[in-house]
């Protein structure tokens, strides 16, 4: 039998804070991470609100000579993985290191190190790039530097599929638990995609919602007066590791990870599938993996970003596998509050599901005030709800064509 | 106007988030203070722009202490004057 793979320790960085407990909280009490950015940086931006995240300081969790060594999405994944690495109570100097691993997926990787050295280079010339250029901007550079910080010799590389980088990183290692070449994986996702360059990217595509006057209001998947997602930062890691190795040193146990499901598009490098059926094959592929049937699950924590295309395509993708039953399942997209950490939503999202798991609570989609008629299922508007929950899905869609869908179960012996 | 040793040390302190008085003309930059390959590559470009020269040989090579790093900005200063 393939060994069983289980969660035992959170860690996030979001822009509602770094303590899975206290965001967990305002998530459920429909708060939004959401604000205006007011630096003179961002005049004559289009869109001018992100999710940054505002808590955070690199001294918590780097000595004070590194961290002009390693860029913002990596100081994330450093931060969310000691919080994960704590909480599990793993110490990795008693495991062995070559069955240890760290899977940290970004999309974008060190995007303000390309800009600023960019900068230099225009300005005063080639022989003024700092030697770190590369070394920060690889997206490769969170999973390298957790590796370092616990002397893991497992792979330690990025999975980078977009805003579908933390499913895809989180499966690769649930897949190398299940096929027996690794006993711990560190795993999730990280992203600080919050720059100039960044921002007026995505503002180009006019994939952003220029709900300057209202930020908390903003991100509103799923309503008629969306104009787009917010962009936002932070990281989400989990630990995972097979049930033996967890039971051997009597690890507190979170949750089950029981199925994945990966599928591409491949149509269009940015517009996804109208009909969502890729997608609802991916979430199909999930169910089977985890041997699951559709009533069984009973939350589902979508991608919901807040474009118009993106919102329609995951409820028609969640219309074809569920069938009427899609109509009964509890939905939301906790984009809501935090807004789109892109290749990190799906590392923070499936915290958020365990949570739900452990708590009983799940969470609303926020803004939520004047439904799309396209989307017509039950998004949980405005208000968290109380429910037994045993199995949730949780969908990463991202540019590129990438459908990854997790789910995750309430451990059971 | 700060002599070359007091900006030597201040951007070698800098660089490594150290005390200034952790570093004098004898301490060795890799051995005593850690440094690695690229904090000393950063280093160069710091004195570059500070002194305004430019450092063509592979200092590694040739620089150990910061005492060495002193008498080779010096000597760079004084030849183009």
């Amino acid at each position: 039998m393939k060994p069983r793979v289980v969660v035992t320790g959170l860690g996030h960085v979001t822009p509602l804070g770094l303590s899975v407990d206290r965001v967990w909280k305002d998530i459920c009490l429909g708060k939004s991470g959401i604000r205006a950015l007011t630096d003179e940086l961002y005049l004559g931006f289009r869109s001018k609100i992100a999710g940054r995240c505002i808590d955070f300081s690199p001294e918590n969790c780097i000595e004070p000579k590194d961290i002009k060594k390693v860029d913002r999405f990596a100081q994330f994944a450093l931060s969310a993985a000691k919080d994960a690495v704590t909480q599990s109570g793993i110490d990795f100097s008693q495991e062995n290191p070559y069955r240890c691993a760290a899977m940290i997926g970004s999309g974008v990787g060190g995007l303000s190190e390309i800009e600023i050295n960019f900068g230099k280079l225009l300005e005063k010339g080639a022989a003024r790039v700092s030697p770190f250029t590369i070394p920060k901007m690889m997206s490769n550079a969170a999973g390298g530097h957790v590796s370092i910080r616990y002397g893991l010799h497992g792979p330690s590389f990025a999975v980078s599929s977009a805003c579908a980088s933390s499913n895809d990183a989180i499966s690769y290692a649930v897949q190398l638990i299940r096929h027996g070449v690794m006993d711990v994986v560190i795993a999730g996702g990280a992203e600080a995609a919050l720059t100039r360059l960044g921002l007026a990217g995505f503002c180009a595509m006019r994939a952003l919602s220029e709900r300057n006057d209202e930020p908390e209001k903003a991100s509103r998947p799923f309503d008629c007066d969306r104009g787009g997602f917010v962009l936002s930062e932070g990281s989400g890691i989990i630990i995972l590791e097979s049930l033996e190795h967890a039971k051997a040193r009597k690890a507190k146990i979170f949750a089950e990870m029981l199925g994945c499901g990966a599928l591409s598009d491949a149509t269009h490098i940015t517009q996804p599938d109208e009909d969502g059926t890729i997608a609802s094959s991916a979430m199909q592929n999930a169910l089977n993996d985890a041997g699951l049937n559709c009533e069984q699950i009973g939350y589902i924590n979508a991608h919901g970003t807040g474009t118009i295309l993106g919102d329609i395509a995951e409820t028609n993708a969640i219309k074809q596998v569920f069938g009427d039953f899609a109509y009964k399942i509890p939905i939301s997209s906790t984009k809501s509050q935090l807004g789109h950490l892109l290749g990190a939503s799906g590392g923070v999202e499936l915290v958020f599901c365990i949570k739900a798991i452990e708590t009983g609570i799940i969470p609303p989609t926020i803004n939520l005030d004047n439904p799309d008629p396209k989307c017509d299922l039950d998004y949980t508007p405005n208000h968290a709800r109380e429910a037994k929950l045993d199995y949730i899905l949780s969908n990463s869609f991202g540019f590129g064509g990438h459908n990854s869908t997790l789910i995750v179960g309430r451990y059971k012996d | 106007m700060a002599s070359v040793k007091e900006d030597v040390i201040n951007i070698i302190a800098d660089q490594l988030a150290l005390s200034k008085d952790q570093i004098n003309e004898e301490t060795d930059i890799a051995n005593d203070l850690g440094a690695d390959s690229l904090d000393i590559a950063e280093m160069m470009i710091a004195f570059e722009e500070k002194f305004d020269i430019s450092i063509n040989e592979d200092p590694a090579e040739k620089i150990s202490t910061v005492g060495q790093v002193i008498k080779y900005i010096e000597s760079r200063l004084n030849a183009d004057t």
